[in-house]
């Protein structure tokens, strides 16, 4: 590995001159913990987020999220907007300036060049690349100059800010890549384990699911950045084992994803050697009702399809009673503690997106008992479970295997036990669960059983993709290979209408309107999605360890370039 | 004539004899008593242990309780009586280990005798062997679950179908080492003068097997009969933890002492009961081994 | 003798043909796909794409083929070229894992040494412990130490490691704060502090493994010795006033050995299986590792290639155990 050598040369080369860049480099190493440890480092071949957060530290995008989702400029010199005339009023252009002066880790400048290479790297047919929903609707990327990158898109577009903005979308070097396009980009090991980059850490070793050692870029456009040599990110264990190796032993820095129960987080603060920090994105935890009949007793591939209606979840009354009986604070405080707050929302957040809905928030057990007497589910041969024309309230409930949903299910039982509801329920290996395998009964997608419970987010700020999801022609079946997202088979053309409205929509506060009025035909309105937990990302951070700010928007070392040792 | 009326008539029968040495094996006896005091604190003890149902609202104000005379275990973090749950539990985990260990066991030691008793069949059964102990577990039981799981479930009822499914997937997958050291006792013993003394006589092979053989491989079976009933248990709280074994509700000591784990530093019963449970159940069937292998011994009966 | 090795090898080629064959057929039907890695975020033509791009699709037949040419054609050469610098593989489609885009290979020769160090050194210090133990136990059969043995060995057993481990954690690093938990993978031992530094990192998975393979091991010594105490050739050796020690050491130990080396030899192919649930909670970047990060990132290749490996110690372990057999127990006959 010839460029593992380079490399190394030039960290070593910075660290015996270190007068010439102020205090670059002055902290020393920084002990960076991913319990699922990094596979490879070039986003566009793997979505998972370890990947893309490490690869993160090393390539950058034109602009990133702020931690209150703003947009901010990275590479660019300023983020374009209608207003400065970055973008066409039209919405179909998006004009990008790069700051000049610019240099890759291997001394190279930066151009224009390299952006438009990263478009056509990642919208190769035979690429399969992961990041390609970023790069939509674009009808070209243009180069008029070196420091000039204008995307023009095929029809207009309200939310320009997916090419090149954020942690998922980084700009390659073409000259680095250039062999790489296609069916050939696994063959490139060597780039993809030890990408060239712009951002303040370069690769000076990388073990597979293991481990990453990392320096200070020579030539980061900062001289005074970043303030550690190197960084180390280490990988294995699990969410707990990682929380306290930060929190009680002190071994490392910082650690990812510590979503741990909150009589653990208070111990592990207790110890006092380190902090828990908590941000809110948009993940969700939910029940999702299913609209069709998922009996086992119907022939294969009419199973929870369009042409069996469920036999009593597609009564609003019956959906709305199990809503009513659960006790959404509850459910937080025994499995997420300070990192999730109830919800009643789909969308929740950003603020001008999340609807006003607290409706679902206190527990109505005698309201939902009421509301199935009066619709005539009535228990009459009191046996416990009500019915109506013979037909039982039985109900089978599924998620993923995991302790905390695990845990939900047996509060929520108990609930709906009391409401006169039979619960069975069932867990599923997250592999098979979200596996999408069209042969497999047990994926989430094909939704064999009456209730199911995950969680989901959106990326970037914009929920019109998300939204767009539970439109009609997206629900998953046999002729689709149960590839759709509409996982409720929910079906309403009025709401199919208001998203195309959404989507012809530029100006901000009537998107806002319109989402909030999605959000709420598929929570309070109809109580196909019944949102449970709006749930945060926890992460630790040592005491000694400044300059940390949670990011949910973007990746969570989106401001490694400022992380400090604290004297 | 055979080889057992040689000599004078038994004094007592061979069950009575078998009987009055394990009685001698002070830690046979111990592992009995443990062993018949947790089938009765797993099966009996919920007909006299039943905390009332509390609503969660109220179940949840009793969470992490520890030892009381309300709770004698203590609560878990929904305020779940961790007795009442610990009694539940033993039922499922001692039938999954004995029921899974006995499946093991017979399949090892049958394949286990075959293949070193009758070299025709040596190879193909130890190729079965090799074959079984190579094949990567964890593929093996989700395929197993994904075919059968729905189909048994639908006859005999998702716990049932539970468990039907984990103890036969559990015993398919661990009789290996017990046919490999059965083997190798065996193809000694075949040499043995009295196998070979037995055989020129014209005994047939089912005799010599019944009479001379299996006696002398119930020392290593035994051993790791002990060991099956441990690692049943430990592979079903495995299982569970991956999703494939009983439904959630459905508390198994394996299960206990997982969840116990996230909660080990701060309520630290929470692990010990599980975790005691266990080792007690793996102590006692170890103990009891070593009696019965003592007395089913001749030649240590005879002293 | 040398005959029967040579049969048993060349039957082992058949037999390893089928189990690759059912190895590659049991990964592949499992449930379970590389798409559960991709985030929900996602949109379903971009999953396709992504799993089109990793040759998912193909017909199961085709892969088989071309994985088994690749594994026992382009690989070797592979090996073969980076040895002797030659080119015969070039341009060769090798096995790619679905992580990590990069050839399989490589990536288990860079976690093969901590496996070795690591689940060897347990292994080792398992068998060194257990064997004493067990002789001892056996031969003071009900003593204090023989009760005290029995103890321990059920606790290492009936206790899984995940939990074992957990606990040593919070004694040793967290109150005593004696070890690391976590294995740091990029140390190399150039002096006598980085040693320490190495013999402190392993301290606690060696322990962990090794509780765990010394309880099984001396049960099995014990139990073999019993066996052997009670025969007729030991009251002989006796009658005619040989040494208890040689009586013990030589006739016996002898004789119980035979079935213990099996349990040993065949428990040797797991040292490379490495110890998944241990390895994995001190984040040692061994081979068990790694098998439980492909296969819960369904990650096919790596899982079909490391499966096979195991598979191939197994058959060649357990042919070593039985010529073992044969070595220590004459009246074996092989022919």
């Amino acid at each position: 590995m010839k460029l593992t050598t380079a490399l190394l040369g030039a960290a070593a080369a910075l660290a015996f001159a270190p007068a010439a860049f102020a205090e670059r480099g002055a902290d020393g190493n920084v002990n960076v913990l991913y319990w699922q440890a990094p596979s490879i480092l070039n986003p566009y071949l793997s979505s998972g987020t370890k990947d893309v957060e490490t690869a993160s530290l090393i390539l950058e995008g034109l602009a990133g999220f702020d931690d209150k989702g703003v947009v901010f400029a990275r590479l660019a010199e300023s983020v374009p907007t209608v207003e400065n005339g970055g973008i066409t009023a039209d919405l179909t252009q998006i004009t990008w300036k790069l700051k000049p002066g610019l240099l890759w880790s291997d001394g190279t400048p930066v151009t224009s060049a390299d952006a438009k290479f990263t478009y056509e790297y990642c919208t190769h047919p035979e690429g399969g690349c992961a990041q390609a929903a970023r790069y939509e609707g674009i009808a070209a990327v243009e180069t008029p100059d070196d420091l000039t990158i204008v995307i023009n898109f095929a029809a207009p577009k309200p939310n320009p800010y997916t090419a090149f903005v954020g942690g998922t979308s980084p700009i390659l070097q073409a000259a680095q890549f250039a062999n790489c396009l296609g069916a050939a980009a696994s063959t490139c090991t060597d780039q993809n384990f030890m990408p060239i980059g712009t951002g303040p850490f370069v690769v000076t070793e990388f073990k597979v699911n293991d481990t990453v050692s990392l320096a200070a870029n020579p030539n980061y456009r900062d001289p005074a950045k970043p303030a550690f040599a190197t960084m180390t990110i280490k990988g294995g264990g699990d969410a707990g084992a990682a929380a306290r190796a930060v929190m009680e032993t002190g071994e490392f820095d910082y650690a990812w994803n510590t979503q741990i129960n909150p009589e653990q987080q208070a111990q592990m603060t207790a110890a006092g050697k380190g902090v828990l920090l908590n941000g809110f994105g948009t993940l969700v935890e939910r029940i999702e009702m299913n609209m069709t009949n998922p009996s086992p007793d119907l022939p294969e591939g009419e199973r929870s399809t369009t042409k069996n209606p469920h036999p009593f979840l597609s009564d609003i009354n019956v959906r709305k009673a199990l809503s009513m009986a659960i006790d959404r604070q509850i459910l937080v405080d025994i499995g997420y503690g300070s990192a999730g707050r109830p919800t009643c929302n789909l969308v929740p957040a950003p603020e001008m997106f999340a609807s006003d809905n607290t409706g679902c928030l206190t527990q109505d057990m005698e309201g939902a008992k009421a509301l199935l007497e009066s619709s005539g589910w009535v228990d009459a041969d009191g046996d416990g479970v009500r019915e109506k024309d013979g037909m039982k309230l039985k109900i089978l409930y599924q998620t993923s295997t995991n302790p905390v949903r695990q845990d939900f299910q047996a509060v929520i039982k108990d609930w709906w036990t009391e409401l006169g509801v039979e619960v069975e329920l069932k867990n599923i290996d997250a592999s098979v669960f979200f596996g999408g395998d069209a042969g497999n009964p047990d994926t989430f997608q094909k939704f064999y059983a009456d209730v199911e419970m995950y969680a989901n987010n959106f990326d970037g700020t914009d929920p019109e993709p998300y939204l767009a999801q539970y439109k009609c022609d997206k629900i998953p079946g046999p002729d689709n290979q149960w590839q759709g997202e509409n996982i409720n088979r929910f079906c309403d053309p009025a709401y199919d209408a208001l998203v195309d409205e959404l989507s012809k929509t530029a100006d901000l506060a009537k998107r806002g309107e319109i989402a909030k009025k999605l959000n709420d035909m598929l929570t309070k309105d109809s109580f196909v999605v019944v949102a449970l937990v709006d749930r945060g990302r926890l992460s630790a951070a040592s005491n000694t360890l400044g300059g940390v700010v949670l990011n949910t928007w973007d990746t969570e070392l989106w401001n490694a370039e400022n992380w400090f040792r604290m004297k | 004539m055979t080889d057992s009326d040689i000599g004078v008539a038994p004094p007592e029968t061979l069950r009575a004899a078998v009987w009055g040495q394990f009685r001698k094996h002070r830690g046979a006896v111990f592992g009995l008593v443990v062993l018949v005091l947790l089938i009765v604190f797993s099966v009996l003890g919920p007909f006299v242990w039943g905390p009332e149902k509390l609503s969660v609202a109220e179940a949840l104000k009793s969470k992490n309780l520890g030892s009381s005379f309300v709770h004698p275990m203590g609560t878990d973090q929904l305020g779940r009586d961790t007795m009442q749950r610990m009694m539940a539990a033993g039922k499922v985990s001692l039938a999954v280990g004995f029921v899974a260990m006995i499946i093991a066991i017979f399949l090892g030691t049958l394949v286990g005798v075959l293949a070193g008793y009758f070299r025709r069949l040596d190879g193909p059964l130890m190729r079965l062997t090799d074959m079984f102990l190579a094949l990567p577990l964890i593929p093996l039981l989700l395929v197993m679950v994904m075919l059968f799981r729905d189909k048994i479930a639908r006859n005999l009822g998702p716990e049932m179908g539970a468990f039907v499914l984990i103890v036969f997937a559990i015993g398919v997958t661990s009789w290996m080492h017990a046919a490999r050291i059965v083997r190798g006792e065996v193809l000694a013993l075949k040499e043995r003068e009295y196998v070979l003394a037995s055989r020129s006589i014209g005994a047939t092979s089912r005799r010599v097997i019944l009479r001379h053989i299996l006696p002398n491989v119930v020392s290593p079976v035994m051993v790791a009969a002990t060991l099956g009933v441990a690692e049943a248990i430990i592979t079903e709280s495995v299982l569970s933890f991956l999703g494939l074994g009983f439904p959630p509700d459905f508390p198994t000591w394996g299960r206990l002492l997982y969840e116990g784990l996230e909660y080990m530093q701060l309520y630290p019963e929470r692990v010990i009961f599980p975790g005691l449970a266990i080792s007690l159940t793996v102590l006692s069937v170890n103990y009891i081994g070593d009696g019965l292998r003592d007395a089913l011994d001749p030649r240590i009966r005879g002293r | 003798m040398l005959t029967y090795t040579l049969r048993r090898l060349l039957l082992a080629i058949p037999t390893l043909l089928l189990i690759s064959l059912v190895i590659f057929l049991l990964v592949d039907l499992a449930p379970g796909s590389p798409a559960s890695e991709i985030p929900l975020t996602v949109p379903p033509e971009v999953r396709m794409k992504i799993l089109e791009a990793l040759g998912v699709n193909e017909p199961l037949h085709v892969r088989y083929l071309l994985w088994l040419k690749q594994f026992f054609w382009v690989e070797p050469l592979n090996g073969f070229d980076s040895l002797f610098g030659t080119n015969f593989a070039e341009g060769m489609q090798r096995i790619i894992s679905y992580q990590s885009r990069s050839p399989v290979f490589p990536l288990i020769g860079e976690r093969l040494p901590q496996t070795l160090t690591v689940i060897g050194t347990a292994y080792l210090l398992g068998v060194v412990i257990a064997l004493p133990i067990g002789i001892y136990s056996a031969y003071r059969q009900y003593s204090l130490f023989d009760q005290f043995g029995t103890m321990f060995a059920m606790i290492g057993f009936s206790v899984p490691t995940f939990f074992t481990g957990t606990l040593f954690i919070i004694i040793f690093a967290v109150w005593l704060g004696w070890f690391p938990t976590k294995y740091d993978t990029t140390l190399v031992v150039a002096d006598w502090e980085s040693f320490l530094k190495q013999l402190r990192q392993m301290a606690m998975p060696v322990m962990v493994l090794g509780l765990a393979n010394a309880a099984a091991i001396s049960r099995y010594m014990r139990s073999s010795m019993l066996e052997n105490m009670g025969q007729d050739y030991v009251r002989t050796a006796r009658a005619k006033g040989l040494d208890e020690q040689v009586v013990v050491l030589k006739h016996v130990l002898r004789n119980s050995l035979i079935p213990v080396v099996t349990v040993i030899a065949l428990g040797i192919p797991s040292i490379f299986g490495g110890a998944i649930i241990t390895e994995n909670l001190f984040g040692v970047n061994g081979i068990g590792s790694a098998l439980i990060q492909a296969i819960r990132g369904n990650d096919l290749p790596m899982v079909q290639t490391l499966a096979f490996i195991f598979a191939i110690l197994i058959v060649a372990f357990n042919l070593i155990a039985d010529l073992l057999y044969g070595m220590l127990d004459p009246r074996i006959r092989y022919d």
